[in-house]
Formats: C-alpha cells, sequence, structure tokens
C-alpha cells in the first residue's frame, strides 16, 4: 500500500475511494457514527454509560465465539449485546446503579470468556487485535448491509421512543404520573442500545467503542442544552471524527481505532474548555 | 361539566394500602379555583390522597369523583406534580424542553421540525406558562443549574401547560428557603385565581402558605376536616379529629405552631 498524504485534499480522497475495503469501512463507519450518536446522547443523558459500556464488553465473547464456531461474526455481536440488554433490563428498576459491582463483575467475566474462544481458536491471532480495537480491512459487503439494517431499525425505534424517553430520562416520576410507560421505553433503550454497541463494535473494536458512544454525546452536551441539537451535533461529531479517523488511518501505520479515538477526544477536549470558559462568563 | 360542579368530591371515602385502612370517613369538596392545602401529621396519608384523586389507587368504599367522573377518567385535565428531589447539577437540559414535555412529552414519535401550526401553538403556549410563572429570564438555561425555587416554577409551569381544571402538587415547598416559599405561594395563589384552577396542595407546615390558602383539608385516620384555615386550625376542632389533646399556638408574627398531633411512622 503506497499512500501519500498530500496537501491536495481532492487527490487525497479520491486515492481513499479507489479501494472497495476503504469505501466499505466509510459507509460502515458512517452508518455506526450516525447510530452511535443519537443513541449515545441519550445514554449520556440516562447517566447509563457504565451499562452502554457492557453492553459493548459483551460483544467480545460473542464474536470470539461466533468465530470459533463458524458462525458470523455479526451474529455473535447482535445476539450477545441483544441478550445482554435484556438481561439489565430485567434487573429491578432502579437498582442498575447500585448494581453496578455485580455487573462489572460479569463484565471482566464476559472478556474472559472471549479469551477462552479466541485461545480455543487456533490461528486467530490478529482477530483479537481487531476485535478488541478496530481494523480498517475487515468490513465486508454482508457486514455493511446488516449494518445498514440494524441502523435503520434503530433510528426508526428511537424516532417513536423519542418523547416518551426523554420526559422518562429527564424526570421519571413526573412522566410516570403523566402516564408514560417509564420501565417499557427504559427497557426499550436498553435494546437499542446493545444495537448500537453490537455495530460500532464491528468498526472501533469492543474496546473502543466509547470513541462513539460516549466523546460525540458528551462533546455536544457541553456545547448546547437543546435536546434537539443536541442529537442533531452529537451525530455530526460522531461522522467527523469517524471519517477523519478511518482517512488519516489510511494513509499512517497507526490503527484506526486510535485515530478515531484521538479526534473524539480532542473535540470533547475543546468542548470542555469552551464550556469551562462560557459558565465562568456567566457567575462574573 | 357545569362550572358549579365540584372538581373533586368524596363522600365517604376511604383508602387501603397493603391491607391497612390509610384513612375513612372522608367528605371533601373543592370547586373551581379554590387553593386547598392538604395538612396533616407525617404518615396521615396525604400522598395517597392525592394519587386516589388520580386514580392510581382505587378507593376502598365510598365515593370519589373528579370532574364528575371517576377518578383516572380525567388525567389530561389534571396537573400533578409529584413529591421531588431536584434535577441533578449535571442536567444539561433546557428549561423550556421541561417545560414542553408537559405538553406531548408522552406522545410516540417526534414532531417534525418547523412542523407548521401545531408546533407553534405549542410553543406559544410554553412561552405563555413561562411568562405565567415569571420564569421567562432563566427558562432557556439548563435546569440542573438552577436554583430549587427556580426549578419549581419551572415544573409549575409544566403541570399547567395542557391548561388543566386542577392541579396537584405534592410538598412542592419542601425544598425551598423561606423567601422562596412565600414567593411560590403568591404564584401559586395567582395562577389559582387567574386561571380558575382548582389546586391542592399537600403541605407538612402551613405558615407559608397560610396568607394564600382559601381552605384547609386535616386528614386524620378516621375522617377528615374541611374548612377555612381559622376554623379548622384551632385546638377544639383537631384535637376532636385525632382524638388526643392538641394545643395550636400563635407567635406575635402569626405563625401558628401545632402541638401535640399523633405522627404515624406507618409508612413513608
Amino acid at each position: 500500500m503506497t499512500a501519500h498524504l498530500t496537501w491536495n485534499l481532492v487527490s487525497d480522497v479520491r486515492q481513499l475511494l479507489q479501494f472497495p475495503f476503504m469505501v466499505n469501512a466509510l459507509r460502515a463507519g458512517t452508518i455506526v457514527a450516525i447510530v452511535a450518536g443519537a443513541i449515545g446522547y441519550f445514554m449520556v443523558l440516562r447517566r447509563e454509560s457504565f451499562a452502554g459500556h457492557t453492553l459493548a464488553l459483551i460483544g467480545f465473547p460473542g464474536a470470539a465465539g461466533a468465530t470459533w464456531l463458524g458462525v458470523n461474526e455479526s451474529v455473535g455481536f447482535f445476539g450477545f449485546c441483544v441478550a445482554g440488554a435484556l438481561v439489565i433490563a430485567a434487573l429491578p428498576a432502579d437498582r442498575v446503579r447500585e448494581q453496578s459491582a455485580v455487573i462489572g463483575t460479569v463484565q471482566s467475566f464476559a472478556l474472559a470468556c472471549g479469551l477462552l474462544f479466541v485461545s480455543l481458536y487456533h490461528g486467530f491471532l490478529s482477530g483479537l487485535n481487531d476485535l478488541l480495537f478496530g481494523t480498517i480491512i475487515g468490513v465486508s459487503g454482508t457486514q455493511v448491509r446488516t449494518l445498514l439494517i440494524a441502523g435503520a431499525v434503530v433510528l426508526v425505534v428511537l424516532a417513536v421512543i423519542a418523547r416518551p424517553l426523554l420526559f422518562a430520562s429527564v424526570d421519571a416520576d413526573v412522566a410516570r404520573a403523566r402516564g408514560v410507560r417509564v420501565r417499557l421505553v427504559g427497557a426499550a433503550f436498553l435494546v437499542l442500545l446493545g444495537i448500537a454497541a453490537a455495530g460500532t463494535s464491528q468498526v472501533t473494536g469492543t474496546l473502543l467503542v466509547f470513541a462513539l458512544l460516549v466523546a460525540p454525546a458528551a462533546t455536544a452536551v457541553r456545547l448546547t442544552a437543546n435536546p434537539y441539537a443536541g442529537v442533531a451535533l452529537s451525530i455530526a461529531i460522531a461522522v467527523l471524527v469517524t471519517w477523519l479517523g478511518e482517512g488519516i488511518a489510511y494513509f499512517s501505520p497507526y490503527p484506526i481505532g486510535f485515530w478515531v479515538t484521538t479526534f473524539a477526544f480532542a473535540f470533547f477536549l475543546l468542548a470542555s474548555g469552551y464550556r469551562a470558559l462560557a459558565d465562568r462568563r456567566l457567575a462574573c | 361539566m357545569s362550572t358549579a360542579d365540584p372538581v373533586v368530591e368524596t363522600r365517604d371515602a376511604s383508602a387501603r394500602r397493603g391491607g391497612r385502612v390509610v384513612w375513612s370517613h372522608v367528605d371533601v369538596t373543592v370547586r373551581a379555583g379554590e387553593f386547598v392545602a392538604v395538612l396533616g401529621p407525617n404518615g396521615v396519608g396525604k400522598s395517597t390522597f392525592l394519587q386516589v384523586v388520580l386514580g392510581l389507587l382505587p378507593v376502598a368504599s365510598g365515593a370519589v369523583r373528579v370532574r364528575g367522573e371517576a377518578p383516572g377518567q380525567a388525567n389530561r385535565r389534571i396537573g400533578y406534580l409529584p413529591q421531588r428531589h431536584a434535577f441533578a447539577a449535571g442536567t444539561r437540559v433546557r428549561g423550556v424542553d421541561v417545560v414542553r414535555l408537559g405538553w406531548d412529552g408522552d406522545r410516540w414519535g417526534v414532531p417534525l421540525p418547523f412542523g407548521g401550526a401545531r408546533s407553534k401553538a405549542a410553543r406559544e403556549r410554553v412561552d405563555e406558562v413561562v411568562e405565567l410563572v415569571g420564569a421567562s429570564t432563566f427558562a432557556h438555561r439548563p435546569i440542573g443549574e438552577l436554583s430549587g425555587g427556580e426549578q419549581q416554577r419551572l415544573l409549575i409551569a409544566q403541570a399547567l401547560v395542557r391548561r388543566p381544571d386542577l392541579l396537584l402538587l405534592d410538598e412542592p415547598l419542601d425544598s425551598l428557603d423561606v423567601t422562596n416559599q412565600a414567593s411560590v405561594s403568591a404564584l401559586i395563589q395567582q395562577v389559582c385565581r387567574s386561571q380558575g384552577v382548582a389546586v391542592l396542595l399537600v403541605a407538612h407546615d402551613v405558615n407559608p402558605i397560610l396568607p394564600y390558602l382559601d381552605q384547609v383539608l386535616y386528614l386524620a385516620h378516621g375522617g377528615a376536616v374541611m374548612g377555612a384555615p381559622e376554623d379548622v386550625i384551632t385546638a377544639e376542632t383537631l384535637t376532636m379529629l385525632y382524638g388526643t389533646p392538641i394545643d395550636v399556638l400563635q407567635d406575635r408574627t402569626g405563625r401558628l405552631v401545632v402541638v401535640g398531633q399523633p405522627d404515624t411512622h406507618e409508612h413513608h
């Protein structure tokens, strides 16, 4: 691969797009970024980042186990993440935060199982790295289609439950009194979160899901308190850091996960700085 | 419903929780535009009373009518503010968004952006109630950064946004300092008068709201007394209601202190 980054942006982009693997990576990255940006906003608002992190990690034994058994990797990711979401949703409401120790214990066991499956499946050495930290060349056309369908389903369901979900997230007691089915909406959201985590894992790797699921949302929340603008901004930032990360990764020897995460972190730092300055000006 | 009909009417009503009678023989009539405080010792079932009016808890015996219908039938016409803690400081959602949730936050789907007359009507109504509760200057800031009094004003706006006939407020003054207790009480009275809304406000201390009230409802295990504050909050009435000697003392500033009322600690 002889890729050279030039100062001519048009020729750089043309270089990128001449390889089908790169087109697939960009397609997959864009899809998961849009979904993660939207779902991430509500996850941050609901303070369910820990649940999101757990669901992302549960995808690892799912994918490793699927590979070991010769099943499609996507099946493992989605199957395990959705099952995990249903288990967390079944925990007594309001106790999820108290049960963080339980979830943490299960989380480490899930990682250990993933490691076992990897070692059972010999000749999988590079696969482990890709599962955990993502790869730019591993996305197939079938996988892009799967991600597209899963992403479309998530966004449609999210749009349907958006208002009750926002109500339940901001003020569960009043929402319940107004007839919102808080428990049902929360469970539905966890399933969406599981699907989003499973999809994102396939691009960023299991351990770096948060680059797209948390960082853009946390950045957006620091820039606006308007929920609709927040969701839009979170999606825009997630897509931007994905394009930047994948583009730079193509021209550099360093892995995609590093670049996407680095750009996401840079945006977060800038937004935090902006917030601190704006708050200080308000206080004066 | 004609305007003369009571908004809330109970006849010999009783409530039961976990097999235990919370209160019984309760006769209450609340009319449009009345500001009523629901009072009584801890654990006597003041919040339970609001839940019965909402139809969240079925009445065990007797009759309860809300706007002439069975409880729960007319909840779209009721603004309810449950007993609550403040929003977490990190809640970065604007006050106007919280008020807007009271308008259509329980509906499925999302409104289309720039969605024509209906969303314009919603925005105008939100602005109107925000103005009414005096929250215009801070309603566009994140609700988590506002003071308890500011948050409470926005929550009252949220409860009012659908033009309810009845407001049920469960200890809305609890987390406020004395100055804010007085100004929020004055606001509730003003809303009551100008919008013709009946208000049932649960309180554990009558003093902050006393100057603004029309009626008080004192709940006891075996009954209830309702009437003008000066008639009900007396040693004779309360002693009879609770069946135990109770004194009502008044200090120089007119503050009432009820001494000797039995706190029942059976539920929280």
